[in-house]
């Protein structure tokens, strides 16, 4: 049941998504005080994980022998990439609610690709503070980290926090996707991916064995913990192999790959077993 | 080679119920049973059934967004199944009780979103658009956001909705729900415009009968997920509806009267209703019969209600096909 390509190109989608992205934006603007309040609290809220490290960091000097300015380097660079998936990609989990009031049907009867479509008609433009926070977190921590800035580590800055975006948002397309088998599994979606951004603020190392081992394979290990410690001239402590650095964009790949068809399978039986 | 041809279609879903206090138990239900017909380009079919009959489902398998259990759907060519996203191109699609319009923008905005999606040309477009704002009158509430529309002016803008890309088949399900006497007769008259004029084949389910009797020329009736009837309303009344009602008024109340081919079914005062069979006896000879014993002030003639003449279908079950 492969579907037949009828469909529109790239740059068609492009287009498609930024209408649809615009509506949304129109849309939400009539309800201008819920908007900017949501967006405040969310900028808001982002600083509170920043509080919990700084309180971290006020009684001990180092963690597991990152300072806090290591650790705002990993923490601004994940965070990033999980508020631009959060941005973009998150609003893959409205699948669940679709599916549960009988109006995904209305995205199969549309001649683009329902993934698309819910990124689109559910765009939340106030989400976008989480991604402002975080800048300016990275920002901070860019210039306070001990690192001599040359163009690879810099270009390696920018590739994970590219890669942990790709990454992010292959998960929350993963986790969307249970959906169509187990309606109720949001909670389960979440914690992959809000829990997952949590555990890639802090250095893995704090973290116990298996839990590590999780995320090695999950994959946020890749998001922003190995790279970073190429950039800052670490060794992974528990002796991951130093090409684990550069793995990232193959690792988004494969979790591109693996949420795609996942995603699709979803579709398939969506659509054999009716909802 | 029909526009939409349906072949031994069946669709089975698997109900869970509960047994005890974790134990499911696994039933299959047949929603679709072996269901077999052709609709050619240009026709206007209505697709009747009870509740749970099988008829959005048979829809859905329509429009690919459900894939059959066991047997053929072809619609414009196409497997639904295999060519969704080609075949959205060339269907609309309505639903009665879900909206496809953007909720807060107007409906201009909506129109212009689908014309994205749909790769309409923006001259074709305009074109189209405005046609439909001629025919529908949408010109007053085109730029009110759609939350602020009446029922009416909604469905007015679902319609067009569904058709500015230009489909060749128009599914609409339930389409009158809900609207008052004058929109339904507006948005019946505009179907009728859409399906003689531009070609479009649409087909209809709905509840309300006269939907069907007023526009449709063919009627499907599916009942426990097969077709039991198929072929005209007139047909149908025929066959299934041979009993017809006089109505009389009499000078004053009287006796049940007692006439040749026809009997009391109620009386009311001076009121009395005479059922007869349309083949055994004509109006005239009744009328005739009546008026050389009694004195009569007035008189009608129901015909029966396709509603009587439907529940009748259903009961009598026995498949019909023609």
């Amino acid at each position: 049941m492969v579907e037949t390509h009828g469909g529109p190109t790239v740059a068609e989608q492009a287009v498609i998504w930024r209408r649809l992205v615009g509506a949304r934006i129109r849309a939400d603007w009539q309800y201008r005080t819920s908007f900017i309040t949501f967006m405040v609290s969310q900028f808001v809220a982002g600083f509170l994980d920043i509080v919990a490290i700084v309180i971290l960091f006020s009684n001990v000097d180092r963690l597991a022998g990152w300072s806090v300015a290591e650790v705002a380097l990993l923490y601004g660079t994940s965070n990033l990439s999980f508020a631009l998936s959060d941005v973009f990609v998150s609003e893959a989990e409205f699948a669940a609610h679709h599916i549960r009031a009988g109006s995904f049907d209305r995205f199969l009867l549309r001649p683009v690709g329902p993934l698309l479509l819910l990124c689109g008609q559910e765009f939340a433009l106030r989400r976008a503070g989480k991604v402002v926070q975080s800048v300016l977190v990275l920002a901070v921590a860019l210039t306070q980290v001990p690192v001599d800035w040359d163009l690879p580590k810099a270009a390696m800055v920018v590739t994970m926090v590219a890669v942990g975006f790709v990454i992010f948002g292959g998960l929350w397309v993963l986790t969307s996707s249970i959906a169509f088998w187990a309606v109720e599994a949001r909670e389960v979606a979440n914690s992959v991916t809000y829990g997952g951004n949590f555990v890639t603020h802090y250095p893995l190392e704090i973290f116990s064995g298996w839990l590590r081992r999780l995320v090695t394979v999950v994959p946020l290990a890749f998001v922003s913990y190995q790279p970073t410690l190429w950039v800052l001239g670490r060794r992974d402590p528990h002796g991951s192999p130093a090409w684990f650095a550069f793995a990232g964009p193959l690792v988004a790949l494969a979790t591109v790959l693996v949420a795609r068809a996942v995603w699709f399978s979803g579709i398939r039986h969506y659509r054999s077993t009716g909802s | 080679m029909g526009l939409i041809e349906l072949d031994g279609v069946e669709r089975d879903f698997v109900v869970h119920r509960r047994v005890g206090r974790v134990r499911r138990h696994r039933d299959v239900v047949r929603a679709v049973d072996g269901v077999s017909f052709t609709v050619e380009a240009g026709e206007m079919v209505g697709y009747i059934g009870p509740n749970g009959a099988g008829k959005s489902t048979t829809i859905k398998m329509l429009t690919g967004i459900l894939v059959p259990t066991a047997g053929s759907v072809r619609v414009a060519g196409l497997d639904p199944q295999r060519s969704r996203t080609e075949l959205a191109m060339r269907i609309g699609v309505v639903f009665g009780q879900r909206n496809q319009l953007w909720w807060d923008l107007p409906l201009r905005d909506s129109f212009e979103l689908l014309r994205h999606m749909y790769r309409v040309p923006a001259d074709l477009h305009r074109r189209r658009l405005a046609e439909f704002v001629e025919l529908l009158d949408l010109g007053s509430f085109l730029d009110t956001p759609v939350r602020q529309l009446s029922l009416g002016q909604k469905m007015r803008g679902e319609i067009t909705a569904a058709l500015l890309h230009g489909p060749s088949i128009l599914y609409l399900d339930e389409p009158t729900i809900g609207l008052d006497v004058v929109s339904k007769s507006r948005a019946r008259e505009f179907l009728a415009r859409v399906n003689r004029e531009l070609g479009v084949t649409v087909v209809l389910t709905t509840h309300d009968l006269s939907d069907v009797e007023r526009l449709c020329s063919r009627l499907m009736v599916i009942d426990h997920g097969r077709v039991v009837y198929d072929g005209t309303v007139d047909d149908l009344k025929a066959r299934h509806g041979q009993y017809r009602t006089l109505v009389v008024d009499l000078e004053g109340p009287a006796e049940p009267l007692v006439v040749d081919g026809a009997e009391v079914v109620r009386v009311d005062g001076p009121r009395q209703w005479l059922r007869f069979h349309r083949d055994r006896t004509t109006a005239a000879q009744l009328i005739a019969a009546i008026a050389s014993t009694t004195a009569v002030v007035d008189l009608t003639i129901e015909e029966p209600l396709i509603e009587d003449v439907i529940a009748g279908v259903y009961v009598g079950g026995a498949p019909d096909r023609t």
